[in-house]
């Protein structure tokens, strides 16, 4: 296994060498919830630590999934105040779950180095928002170190473990999307497998008023000290590519000024932060004076810019700053070479141009799989629902319902908002209000918003798709299954069973594969006065064709076929399509579920013998 | 010296895989490389793309108009990335179009075969292969991905040794299925030379 190798160079994606300094740093508890784009980090923590299970090593640190962000940062919080090293990771969103936690958890402290991953997103390529989190960084007051690449990802990750240590808080590591998922050459050093067992000394951890007021003052002790660890940090460094201006970047930015310094022949002093709060003050001063004018390189919000002017001001240091607002830098989205290059050659003086091709391709966005059994339920729904139904959504593959032709989805906003906002809509409107959410999503989310619905009689239906896994972020284990991620035995909780034990009197549990059953089943929620549940279980498709040893497809017995289109407008499952006048199903991506011969009104669908 | 190649097609048919190979042929030859992926949301049928560039690279992302070559499982896929490729380089595709299940019901129109690859050949060079056939003719219409690494490779414009790429071949696919693939590769080489 590539994780456990030693001695060596190797290919890895960003997470992964996150995941293989925490191996090499002797990491000894790790905690999760999934979210892309973090995903990896603890997956391949799991990877690792079930192959270890599986032949029959003692596995030297405790891994979970857990249920949700908050719960995961409190698990491995208390690892780290009994004296054990602790890595958490989660999406950018997550930490907002974990916040509450997290910003007392700063005045508290630790003892082990604790590392808190957040996988930021900017452009949202599969997120809700694109929410800058090195906010966090400077709201809860704690440092944070940002990797360009791969290998420092894995270097700053063992830094992050001795910076944690050293100031005893939680240190912050943020990625961005384009670090956490580009893969590049890292020296696997050695590793540090070492068990170890954690001890608590109990101390002034009870955060009540009084003590909370003696905690505030020795954090910002803490970060005083930890300015100063930034000065001399190696992941500070200045570059000389000569000329009087200069350049202040981070993250993936520096990534296109690095290349465009080189494409452009760029004469510039470069400043790379890497311990990127708090920032080195004295240094940043010291670059200011040796430069005519600087334009700061960072994705999303101004966030050093402002900070480096008022270094700029405190020090009495009069240049230009530019960031924000200048060429194509502004506060949305990532950047990219093309915005790096063009800003940085208008600042620069430098001629460049591409001219850009125009061309009109079909959008492709990501669907719901062929015999995916969240279409099918959606179908179910789409036949009984009356059509000014509301649909609360949530976090998962099903939010895809919201493309034509279901538009099962007209509401999300987090984990856990569907169930959360059903009620709402109902009370407001009086309207039909089904609610979709996934199962990981209802144990992560969804719990304490059903129970506000029942305690309050709300009148929705709330539609648990429960496919038995995490799909979107890659089939991690929840609480619904019976093995762990470290691949041990666990205690599955059956979701009916939570539901009827706070006191839902309608719930039902069907298979989203038998049409009827399941329009019937929802007829009757729909006609429920009061909180119903319906539970649509069936395991995510990709899941199941990795158990089926046979593959079974179908055909459209061209005889019957009216070409009514139903199976392509309405059903809407990728393996139809249209050749010529006829209509056929794409072999290659008939995954055998049959729900669609259940779907055709010519019976014109059987099984390809 | 900077080298980049960008592979593209549809989610499912071995695209991140085919970057993997060829990233890795470059680390056993000693290279820098890095590759750059998206990933999450959906699992199948969305547009995938990953770039593979080695030398002197720190983008994840390839400058506008700079790659040396696309590799493309799919040919509308191939034009969507038209702006990456330079007017130097080379758009190498197969020829089999998958059509967005969005497009049957009116929303967005998947372009004719003609005009994508004209649009193609105004920009720079194109090569095309039927590579569901050769992939076929290898045994199956998974090893696709590789066929076209063949052709590519057939191609000379990349630095690596074909026995890297044999050696990555077998260090990237599962054991049962090696020889298929390595088959694969060199039906795809014959379709070029």
């Amino acid at each position: 296994m590539k994780l456990l190798e030693e001695n060596k160079k190797a290919i890895l994606l960003g997470n992964e060498a996150i995941a293989r300094g925490a191996l090499e740093a002797g990491v000894d508890f790790a905690t999760t919830y999934p979210g892309t784009p973090a995903s990896e980090i603890s997956d391949s923590l799991s990877m690792v630590a079930r192959y270890m299970n599986k032949i029959g090593i003692d596995v030297p640190f405790y891994f979970e999934y857990s249920t949700n962000e908050k719960v995961a940062l409190e698990m491995a919080a208390s690892a780290a105040i009994s004296g054990l090293r602790a890595i958490t990771s989660m999406k950018h969103v997550g930490m907002n779950v974990a916040s509450d936690a997290f910003m007392t958890y700063a005045y508290v402290g630790c003892k082990g180095g604790h590392v808190i991953v957040t996988g930021d997103d900017p452009s949202c390529h599969s997120s809700q928002n694109e929410q800058d989190n090195r906010q966090y960084a400077r709201f809860a007051n704690l440092p944070m170190l940002e990797p360009s690449n791969p290998e420092e990802a894995k270097e700053m990750t063992i830094e992050a473990f001795k910076i944690s240590e050293e100031l005893e808080i939680p240190v912050l590591l943020r990625t961005t999307t384009r670090v956490a998922h580009m893969r590049g050459v890292v020296e696997l050093k050695k590793l540090n497998m070492e068990k170890k067992k954690g001890k608590f000394v109990k101390g002034d951890y009870v955060t009540v008023p009084e003590i909370a007021r003696k905690l505030h003052p020795v954090l910002i002790k803490k970060m005083e000290k930890a300015k100063e660890m930034a000065e001399k940090n190696k992941f500070n460094y200045i570059e000389d590519f000569g000329g009087n201006y200069g350049i202040i970047t981070s993250g993936a930015a520096y990534n296109y000024v690095k290349e465009a310094i080189d494409d452009l022949d760029i004469k510039t002093k470069l400043f790379k932060i890497g311990f990127s709060h708090p920032l080195p003050e004295k240094k940043i001063a010291d670059f200011l004076r040796n430069v005519e004018k600087v334009i700061i390189v960072e994705e999303l919000e101004p966030i050093m810019e402002n900070e480096i002017k008022i270094i700029a001001r405190n020090n009495n240091i009069d240049i230009k700053i530019y960031g924000k607002g200048f060429g194509k830098f502004g506060r949305i989205y990532e950047y990219n070479p093309d915005i790096v290059y063009s800003t940085l050659s208008d600042f620069f003086g430098i001629e460049y141009g591409v001219k850009e091709i125009k061309i009109n391709a079909a959008p492709r966005p990501p669907i719901l799989c062929p015999g995916c059994p969240h279409r099918a339920t959606y179908y179910a729904v789409k036949k009984v629902a009356p059509p000014d139904t509301i649909y609360p959504t949530d976090i998962g593959c099903y939010t895809l319902g919201v493309l034509p032709p279901y538009k099962t989805a007209d509401f999300l906003l987090c984990m856990g908002s569907s169930a959360g906002s059903a009620g709402g809509f109902s009370k407001a409107t009086g309207k039909k209000v089904i609610a979709f959410i996934g199962d990981s999503t209802f144990f992560h989310a969804g719990l304490p918003a059903l129970i506000n619905a029942i305690h309050h009689n709300h009148n929705f239906t709330l539609a648990i798709l429960d496919n038995s896994t995490t799909a979107m972020t890659g089939h991690q284990p929840h609480p619904g299954n019976s093995i762990d991620g470290m691949g041990n035995e666990a205690v599955a909780i059956n979701i009916a069973s939570i539901v009827k034990g706070i006191g839902v009197k309608h719930v039902e549990v069907v298979n989203p594969y038998n049409l009827k059953a399941t329009q019937d089943a929802f007829k009757r929620a729909l006609e429920y006065d009061g909180l119903s549940v319906v539970i649509a279980k069936a395991p995510c498709i990709l899941l199941d064709l990795k158990r089926r040893r046979k593959k079974i497809t179908f055909e459209i017995d061209q005889d019957k076929c009216t070409k009514c289109n139903v199976c392509i407008n309405d059903f809407a499952c990728p393996a139809f399509y249209r050749d010529g006048d006829k209509i056929k199903i794409n072999e290659s991506l008939c995954t055998g579920c049959g729900f669609c011969v259940q779907v055709c009104p010519e019976k014109a669908i059987r099984r390809k013998k | 010296m900077k080298k980049s190649i960008l592979l593209a097609g549809v989610g499912g048919q071995g695209v991140i895989t085919a970057a993997n190979i060829i990233a890795n042929a470059a680390l056993i030859e000693g290279h820098k490389v890095i590759t750059s992926e998206l990933h999450g949301m959906a699992q199948r049928g969305g547009d995938v793309k990953c770039a593979v560039r080695i030398g002197n690279v720190y983008s994840p992302i390839i400058p506008p108009q700079t790659a040396d070559a696309i590799i493309s499982l799919e040919p509308m896929e191939a034009l969507r990335n038209l702006n990456v490729v330079s007017k130097k380089g080379v758009v190498i595709t197969d020829i089999n179009p998958i059509y967005p299940p969005l497009t049957s019901i009116g929303i967005g129109e998947y372009p004719s075969l003609n005009d994508i690859f004209e649009k193609i050949e105004k920009h720079c060079r194109l090569v095309k292969i039927n590579a569901d056939e050769v992939a076929k003719k290898a045994g199956s219409i998974l090893t696709k991905n590789i066929v076209m690494i063949g052709s590519f490779y057939a191609l000379d414009i990349f630095p690596l040794e074909r026995k890297s790429i044999i050696q990555s071949i077998s260090q990237n696919i599962k054991k049962e299925y090696v020889d298929m693939n390595i088959k694969a590769f060199e039906i795809g080489e014959k379709e070029i030379k």
